[in-house]
């Protein structure tokens, strides 16, 4: 195992050794997360305002086709570490893997998903490595002028407030970024790259967690691929009125999801949320209900295509972001309109919105 | 059984508001609470005692304000407390902060052994859940992090099995004690105090650790401002994006609102994502009350 080493003399501040955008390629049993390609795409542009070549970092067991994979994305290097000990995500072994990539190629900036897959091996690769990690960021840019300072963007306070992050001492600059945000690079199977491989250095025996097992979520929720989300928020009241949201969701085809607010009174489980600090979400229809619209909660559904809002007070400001405004009792209105739309479908003739 | 749990006292983020000419957080009258995810962890820190007997013990960093927030663990439950408070450890991010953590970790191991860390999964306040992993990593012991349940413990044998919270479902981990196990909300209902550890909670005092008990040197180059890798730069309030004016719809009869919103759905739905959106046309004559001109709402395609 690594141990971590002590901060590094501050005097040094020419990291003129230190090159390249990296990305942190996140997958489950060989199937990679979309969020490492959505990296990869402003890796890249990035990259490019820098005069710099992007690498995709490749860590698992059987994992060559990634490496072609993240190639055919925009990758000009692949670092992979391929070994059976890395199965199945383990933060040891694979923040190990990291860490020591980066000691020996020297990478200016690491960005990752910032799911908790990637939050868990970067928040130990940066306690490994001694550097900076902006968590969560919604916005990325980097500023050859500064020596290529990164520049990461992300809610705080509950998404009241934007931060910007530095890491002006450290290298390399690491982030932690919101899957959706960035989208999805070109696939290009014509793109060359290199593929450079190392070894683990540790055996299982180094290991002290077993994955005994994987159990899919069987409600499943995907938020960021849904073409129509329902949302609840405080003024549901409790976490039995989000059952009129299910059913509305099933007749239209669509998920649930919700605020940060019902979220943290305990209503709905976390996979639900949307916002600046749950999911970045963009649908075809976006139904809010008894949702107020904090600024947080705006910010992460703003650019759905249509936004249908349903609030009693009239001066609610998710009535000001909405298409189209309901003000009404939603505990009335949400029930008819699943009877209603249900009644309607099959002589729409119109299969597709069915769940 | 000796459980360790690390808080973060947080200011209520639903409270909190923001100034508008300023962009900084109005903080007079916010209150301090304990950070939820970590009310969980202290819960199950407190179960753990109940099954297996031993003691609890509650730490944090912090001005002598947080004292509250370690009053509150003890009336919960837990029966030692530690604060680490130094004026050298303000400004300190999350690597700053796992330094001070693990050399208290240290603190108290160099007093009695300590079996398992528990942690909530992210603070309300930065949402990073980074300390945990740092303080992990620094201490050499597996991290489980985002468990949603501790199914099997074991401390004679000095393991444990939980299931955590990951990608697309859950999965089983075994991992050997001691360990850093980060908690869900889901883990568990947190208990009220009982009027017993409230009188208890009311007079206890900490037990405060400076740098020196924390075996910290004055220039150690790890904590506070210095030992902080990153900086906010810039903090400003995100605007929505504004839209148009709303077509209102007159929720006042639920039933015809229910029928003139289906037809809207119907109709939004009709259209394919990709290259149809002019199918996807908005009936936009046919609202009943139709807001300061007509505009199709969203469907940037349609003529």
């Amino acid at each position: 195992m690594t141990a971590p080493t002590e901060a590094p003399a501050e005097a040094a501040l020419d990291f003129s050794d230190h090159k390249g955008i990296w990305v942190y390629v996140q997958h489950r049993s060989g199937e990679a997360a979309p969020v490492s390609w959505q990296l990869l795409g402003v890796g890249r542009q990035m990259a490019q305002e820098i005069g710099a070549p992007v690498s995709a970092v490749v860590i698992g067991s059987d994992v060559h086709h990634l490496a072609d994979e993240a190639i055919a994305y925009g990758a000009d290097t692949v670092y992979l570490v391929d070994d059976p000990a890395l199965a199945s995500y383990r933060t040891q072994p694979y923040a190990h893997a990291v860490a020591e990539l980066i000691a020996k190629y020297k990478p200016e900036i690491v960005l990752y998903g910032s799911t908790i897959h990637g939050r868990d091996v970067a928040g130990a690769v940066a306690t490994l490595v001694k550097t900076g990690l902006a968590a969560d960021a919604t916005q990325l840019s980097v500023d050859p002028e500064q020596g290529n300072l990164l520049h990461a963007s992300r809610p705080d306070f509950g998404g009241k407030l934007m931060s910007t992050i530095l890491c002006k001492r450290h290298r390399p600059q690491m982030a932690t970024c919101r899957p959706g945000v960035f989208s999805m690079p070109a696939r290009d199977e014509t793109y060359r790259g290199e593929v450079i491989e190392e070894p683990l250095g540790l055996t299982e025996d180094d290991i002290p967690t077993r994955v005994l097992e994987f159990i899919p979520e069987t409600r499943h929720v995907d938020l960021s691929n849904a073409e129509v989300i329902v949302s609840g928020g405080r003024g549901l009241g409790g976490p039995k009125a989000f059952d009129m949201l299910f059913d509305l969701a099933d007749a239209i085809g669509g998920v649930v999801g919700a605020s940060r607010a019902a979220v943290m009174a305990g209503w709905i489980p976390y996979q639900h949320q949307v916002g600046q600090t749950g999911q970045t979400v963009r649908p075809r229809i976006y139904i809010a209900c008894g949702i107020s619209g904090a600024i947080q909660h705006l910010v992460g559904m703003q650019d759905s295509d249509v936004i249908v809002a349903i609030n009693t007070d009239p001066d609610a400001q998710i009535l000001k972001t909405a298409d189209y405004a309901v003000v009404g009792d939603m505990f009335k209105i949400v029930p008819a309109l699943t009877a209603e739309l249900r009644k309607l479908q099959p002589a729409s003739g119109n299969g597709q919105t069915r769940g | 059984m000796h459980a360790v749990v690390s808080i973060k006292q947080v200011p209520d983020t639903a409270e909190v508001r923001i100034d508008p000419r300023t962009n900084t957080m109005i903080r007079s009258g916010v209150p301090s609470i304990v950070n939820p995810d970590d009310v969980r962890a202290i819960e199950e820190a407190i179960r753990l005692k109940e099954r297996f007997g031993g003691k609890v013990t509650v730490l944090t960093m912090g001005p002598s304000q947080a004292t509250a927030a370690l009053r509150e663990a003890v009336s919960l439950g837990a029966d030692e407390a530690v604060l680490c408070a130094d004026r050298g450890f303000a400004g300190a991010d999350t690597l700053a902060t796992s330094y001070v953590i693990w050399k208290a970790m240290l603190g108290i191991m160099r007093r009695e052994p300590v079996d398992i860390l528990l942690c909530g999964r992210q603070a309300l306040d930065g949402d990073t859940g980074q300390v945990p992993p740092g303080v992990a990593t620094r201490l050499g012991w597996p991290q489980l992090t985002s468990v949603l349940k501790v199914d099997e413990v074991n401390f004679d044998d000095r393991y444990v099995v939980v299931e955590r919270l990951v990608e697309g479902g859950r999965e089983i981990v075994r991992s050997r004690l001691p360990a850093v196990i980060t908690c869900t909300r889901e883990i568990n209902i947190p208990r009220y105090a009982t009027f017993t550890n409230m009188v208890r909670a009311a007079r206890f005092q900490p037990t405060i650790w400076d740098k020196a008990a924390l075996d910290i040197a004055d220039d150690d180059p790890n904590i506070g401002l210095r030992g902080s890798p990153t900086i906010v730069s810039k903090v400003w309030a995100p605007q929505p994006r504004q839209r148009g004016d709303a077509t209102r719809v007159d929720g006042s009869d639920p039933e015809r609102a229910a029928r003139e919103l289906a037809r809207i759905l119907v109709d939004l739905a009709g259209g394919g994502r990709d290259g149809a959106s002019e199918a996807a046309a908005v009936p936009v004559t046919a609202h009943p009350e139709p807001v300061e001109g007509e505009r199709a709402p969203g469907s940037t395609g349609s003529p």
